[in-house]
């Protein structure tokens, strides 16, 4: 295939490992720690099973899971093959997400050796009280080593995930939060709002009344006062939960997401989006290994989305987003009159104040993303 | 027609007609067992499944008796419920006698007198029978004392039947030859025949159910309705034998159908009188009454896009039901729709389930009403039965509303809880008689209106299912009457509004008020809910404005799983309708409309 015909996409590799199951995540991972170097060889396998996808990757991401559970020759190895594979470019954003309690200087420094440029540390809360209630498995102390340590080893490109919206939590305990985020200068924030997943222990700890939740009045509000705080600081809201110091240091890979653009996932439960066509990955370590094992792909199921499948998903996906729904590549793209189609919609909205119409971007303000997902339903709606 | 017997079969509901009915036919070889499908008089589903018979059949059962001569014994079914109790006169009328069911275990009940007194107007002769003798609490000895002193019958002459497992069945039929008279009239005078119930065909078009009674009708003969004038062509005359037996004439005595290219059941009327054209009888069968809706109701669908479905529904339901009448309506919440009469609620039901069921409709139905007639300022009259159409109340000198009389027999110890129903609803008790052991009827004159609400289920509910039930309408009275509109964030939904009484203005509203908080899901905006009449605000309820409506994350793995759900969040709503800016789901309407509290 000709080079230049290759279209840019991002790889991610899932790894469905934790040390513990923290109580509010419904992730896919597991506790079976043995297993993971047969499933780094696992991973090699389905890289090469993978079809030759017309694509070159320009970012790759180790998410989970707890990826950092992995030793640093691990993780070189997967970076390799990844790049052999998908014929990465040498400027393409390699990013890892850390569990604080799980890395060293050392590691992390192996990291960077391995070719990681970017590092996403789940920190979740600089309050040990608030981890304990997440059941994370390490301090606020660790978690402030652990962004030094990626300092100390050379890393300029540092994200932080920050949950917020905890029982009982206030604004100027959510506020300690943020000021010792902004105060360890990382380049990204996501500033999550605790949600209470189906079939987590933290759910149904929430149903049998073992606490009860902040109000969703309360959690708008943090939200709000997130977006202005972090503004005031110099971050920048880019998508609902995510900020970043600059357009440079907005996460390339999770924007692949927003846009359609194409993008792999290798891994259990790892989803793949090329040329309209979406599958995924067998949710579970075992299915996975056997069917790698077999020499099989372990795709579950795919899907092949249709025009309409495609924008509704733009809608909702670009409304999360503060740069919005461009309305000329949109009417280009799904050959439609935006006006016609959406026009009352748009209005209404514009004087509720929570939509705006922007150098002929169709975009949510910043009260408007607290409601992004009924804001863009009536767009689905109306198609 | 010494040889023929014209009967039906009397009883309160779920005494056991339709089973007895099916013995009959079973016992007289009409149909192998085989072939038998139990109670094959109840054609319809919705009939069969509620155990209720709402389109009458006949079967004529040829029937060898003891004395060694053969009898055709013509059972006519008649409806089991209040609703059609015309229809179940007009069956009557048809007969020389009756077989009066009463249930062992449970004994006479409101229809049971009800129907005796019916029976007795029309002075047929009547076999008492006491069914579900096999039942372990079967009170045989109960009972007859009851048909005794209550019945005013001689229950000595009580037969002991068992329908389900065939006991007394011959001697049933040996009572109907032996001690129902047969029926008289002139095969030579000119044709008087009863029209008693009709249904349609689609091969052949209507179907007239008929008794004659004087005279001949013969295939070929021009037919005359008397009511009407109208006359038509016979193509087929025929005998019920569970499929249609043509003959080449029915005479005096006989009951049958007759087919003469009529379109639709609306063109033919239970209790006219069918003559012949050219030799017409002097005057009508007595009894003729062309049957009222009672209760008025809107109909539309809960898609607008399916409203021409509704349209073909309504006139394939209208060709089998007489009684249904119709008009096109129009709301601006619900769009297009039918303004429709029925004959009562439970046929209203029907209606709704065939409609629902047999026509694959998802259906809004306005809150019952009945029809009340508007005195003007000016001197103008008018009947009103649709809340759209109330006039302005400042220019209503007077308004009234029609009255029932209600007959409810119970154990009398719920004498009291019925009596407080009754009062709760406006009623007043004209009259009660105790009948033995324990038992009483108690008569009230009721609002009609406040029957159409509910009545029934709560009767039941106060007298734990023992409570029987039967009504007559009565005449109009003056009614406080206004008009409880319901508004969602200022906007009146029409097809909330109610006429009501006064009295039951600020009870009604506050019920539909909580039933939509509690059905229409948080918006992003608060929403007010208030119950009026006029501008006077009678009750309010708000649902809140959700403060937070956005997913955390949103990445590879939740792009899928989140656009299914949006999928189905959109085919949800078009079950939604929307007033303003609000966003109401059908189960909102029907909750509102369903009227329980
Ligand atoms: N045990 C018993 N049950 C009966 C008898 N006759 C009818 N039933 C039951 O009583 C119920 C009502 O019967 P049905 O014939 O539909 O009553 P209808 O409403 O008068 O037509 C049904 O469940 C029948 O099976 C009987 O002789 N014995
Ligand atoms: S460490 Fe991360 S992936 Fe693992 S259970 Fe906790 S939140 Fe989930
Ligand atoms: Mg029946």
């Amino acid at each position: 295939m000709d080079e230049s015909n290759r279209q840019k996409g991002g790889i991610y590799i899932h790894v469905p490992f934790c040390v513990k199951k923290c109580a509010y995540c419904d992730f896919y991972s597991c506790t079976d720690l043995e297993k993971i170097p047969s499933y780094v060889q696992s991973l090699i396998v389905e890289m090469n099973l993978t079809a030759d996808f017309p694509l070159h990757a320009d970012t790759l991401y180790i998410g989970g899971g707890t990826p950092s559970l992995l030793k640093a020759e691990q993780i070189q190895l997967l970076i390799d093959a990844a790049i052999n594979r998908f014929q990465a470019a040498p400027d393409a954003e390699i990013t890892i997400e850390v569990n604080p309690g799980t890395v060293n200087a050392e590691k992390l420094a192996g990291y960077w050796q391995a070719g990681v440029n970017r590092i996403s540390i789940g920190v979740q809360s600089f309050s040990d009280a608030s981890l304990d209630f997440l059941s994370r498995i390490h301090t606020a102390d660790q978690a402030i080593q652990s962004i030094e340590f990626a300092r100390s080893a050379g890393f300029d490109n540092i994200g932080l995930d920050l949950i917020y919206g905890l029982p009982g939590q206030t604004e100027r305990m959510w506020q300690a939060d943020l000021q010792t985020a902004i105060n360890l200068t990382p380049e990204h924030l996501s500033c999550y709002m605790l949600t209470y997943e189906p079939g987590t222990k933290m759910e149904n700890n929430l149903r049998n009344g073992r606490f009860r939740a902040l109000p969703d009045k309360d959690v708008g509000r943090l939200y709000d006062f997130t977006v202005r705080y972090l503004e005031d600081n110099g971050f920048y809201q880019y998508e609902v939960s995510n900020f970043s110091t600059s357009r440079q240091s907005r996460s390339k890979h999770n924007q692949k997401y927003w846009t359609h653009a194409p993008y792999i996932g290798l891994g259990p439960s790892a989803h793949s989006l090329v040329d309209n066509r979406r599958s995924w990955n067998v949710r579970s370590l075992e299915a996975y290994l056997r069917k790698t094992g077999q020499g099989k792909l372990p795709i579950e199921e795919t899907e092949e989305l249709n025009s309409r499948q495609l924008m509704m998903e733009t809608l909702y996906l670009r409304l999360r987003c503060v740069d919005g729904i461009s309305i000329l590549d949109f009417e280009k793209r799904f050959n439609i009159d935006f006006n016609r189609c959406f026009g009352s919609i748009v209005s209404t909205y514009e004087s509720d104040g929570v939509l705006e119409i922007i150098n002929n971007k169709c975009r949510l303000t910043r009260k408007g993303m607290l409601f992004a997902d009924s804001i863009s339903s009536r767009f689905i709606d109306a198609i | 027609m010494r040889n023929i017997r014209n009967f039906s079969i009397i009883a309160h509901i779920d005494h056991g007609k339709s089973t007895l009915a099916d013995r009959l036919i079973q016992t007289t070889d009409l149909v192998s067992d085989r072939d038998f499908k139990n109670q094959m008089l109840d054609t319809m589903d919705i009939e069969r499944e509620r155990g209720i018979t709402i389109k009458s059949q006949t079967v004529c059962l040829p029937y060898k008796s003891s004395d060694g001569k053969l009898y055709s014994l013509n059972l006519i079914d008649t409806p089991g419920h209040v609703d059609f109790s015309y229809e179940v006169s007009r069956a009557l009328a048809s007969c020389e006698g009756a077989l009066l069911l009463v249930d062992a275990s449970q004994g006479v009940e409101a229809q049971t007198i009800a129907n005796l007194y019916l029976a007795v107007d029309h002075n047929l002769e009547i076999i008492p029978i006491i069914n579900k003798i096999d039942l372990p609490s079967a009170e045989i000895e109960m009972v007859r004392e009851q048909i005794e002193e209550d019945l005013g019958l001689d229950s000595e002459a009580a037969i002991l039947c068992s329908a389900k497992d065939g006991i007394g069945i011959d001697e049933i039929l040996e009572a109907v030859v032996k001690y129902l008279p047969p029926p008289k009239g002139d095969p030579d005078a000119p044709l008087e025949a009863l029209i008693f119930d009709s249904h349609y065909d689609p091969y052949r078009g209507t179907i007239i159910h008929f008794r004659v009674v004087q005279g001949k009708i013969r295939t070929g003969d021009e037919i005359m309705f008397m009511s009407n004038k109208a006359s038509y062509t016979v193509e087929e005359v025929g005998i019920f034998q569970i499929v249609r037996v043509p003959k080449p004439a029915l005479t005096a005595g006989e009951v049958g159908y007759v087919i003469a290219g009529i379109k639709t059941v609306s063109d033919t009327k239970c209790g006219d009188t069918i003559t012949l054209k050219k030799n017409p009888c002097r005057k009508s069968l007595p009894g003729f009454k062309e049957t009222q809706p009672v209760v008025f109701s809107s109909i539309y669908p809960v898609s607008t896009d399916d409203y021409p479905e509704l349209v073909i529904a309504m006139e394939k339901l209208k060709l089998n039901d007489a009684s249904l009448v119709f008009q096109k309506d129009s709301s601006a919440a619900l769009g297009f729709g039918f303004r429709c009469g029925f004959l009562g609620l439970l046929h209203l039901e029907v209606v709704q389930e065939r409609l629902e069921r047999e026509y694959g409709l998802s259906l809004i139905i306005t809150a019952p009403s009945v029809e009340y007639e508007i005195e003007m300022n000016d001197g103008t009259a008018m009947m009103i039965d649709n809340p759209a159409l109330y006039p302005e109340p400042t220019k209503i000198a007077n308004t009234k509303e029609p009255y029932i009389k209600a007959s409810i027999i119970i154990p009398d110890r719920y004498m009291g809880q019925v009596m407080n129903l009754a009062l709760e609803r406006r009623g007043i008790n004209t009259d009660y008689q105790y009948f033995s052991s324990n038992r009483m009827e108690m008569i009230f004159e009721l609002p009609l209106a406040e029957v159409v609400y509910d009545f029934y289920d709560k009767l039941k509910t106060v007298t734990q299912g023992y409570g029987s039930f039967d009504y007559e309408m009565l005449d109009y009275r003056d009614s406080d009457l206004v008009r409880v509109d319901i508004l969602v964030n200022g906007d009146r939904v029409d097809a909330l509004s109610q006429l009501v009484h006064k009295d039951k203005a600020v009870q009604r509203a506050k019920f539909a008020c909580e039933k939509l908080r509690d059905e229409i899901p948080r918006q992003m905006f608060k929403i007010a809910l208030q119950g009026a009449i006029g501008s006077q605000i009678i009750a309010r309820k708000t649902i809140n404005a959700f403060r937070k409506d956005v997913t955390a994350k949103c990445y590879g793995g939740d792009i899928s799983r989140k656009r299914k759900l949006l999928e189905k969040q959109k085919k949800g709503k078009k079950r939604m309708k929307m007033v303003g800016e609000v966003m109401i789901p059908q189960s909102a309407f029907l909750a509102v409309l369903k009227s329980k509290d």
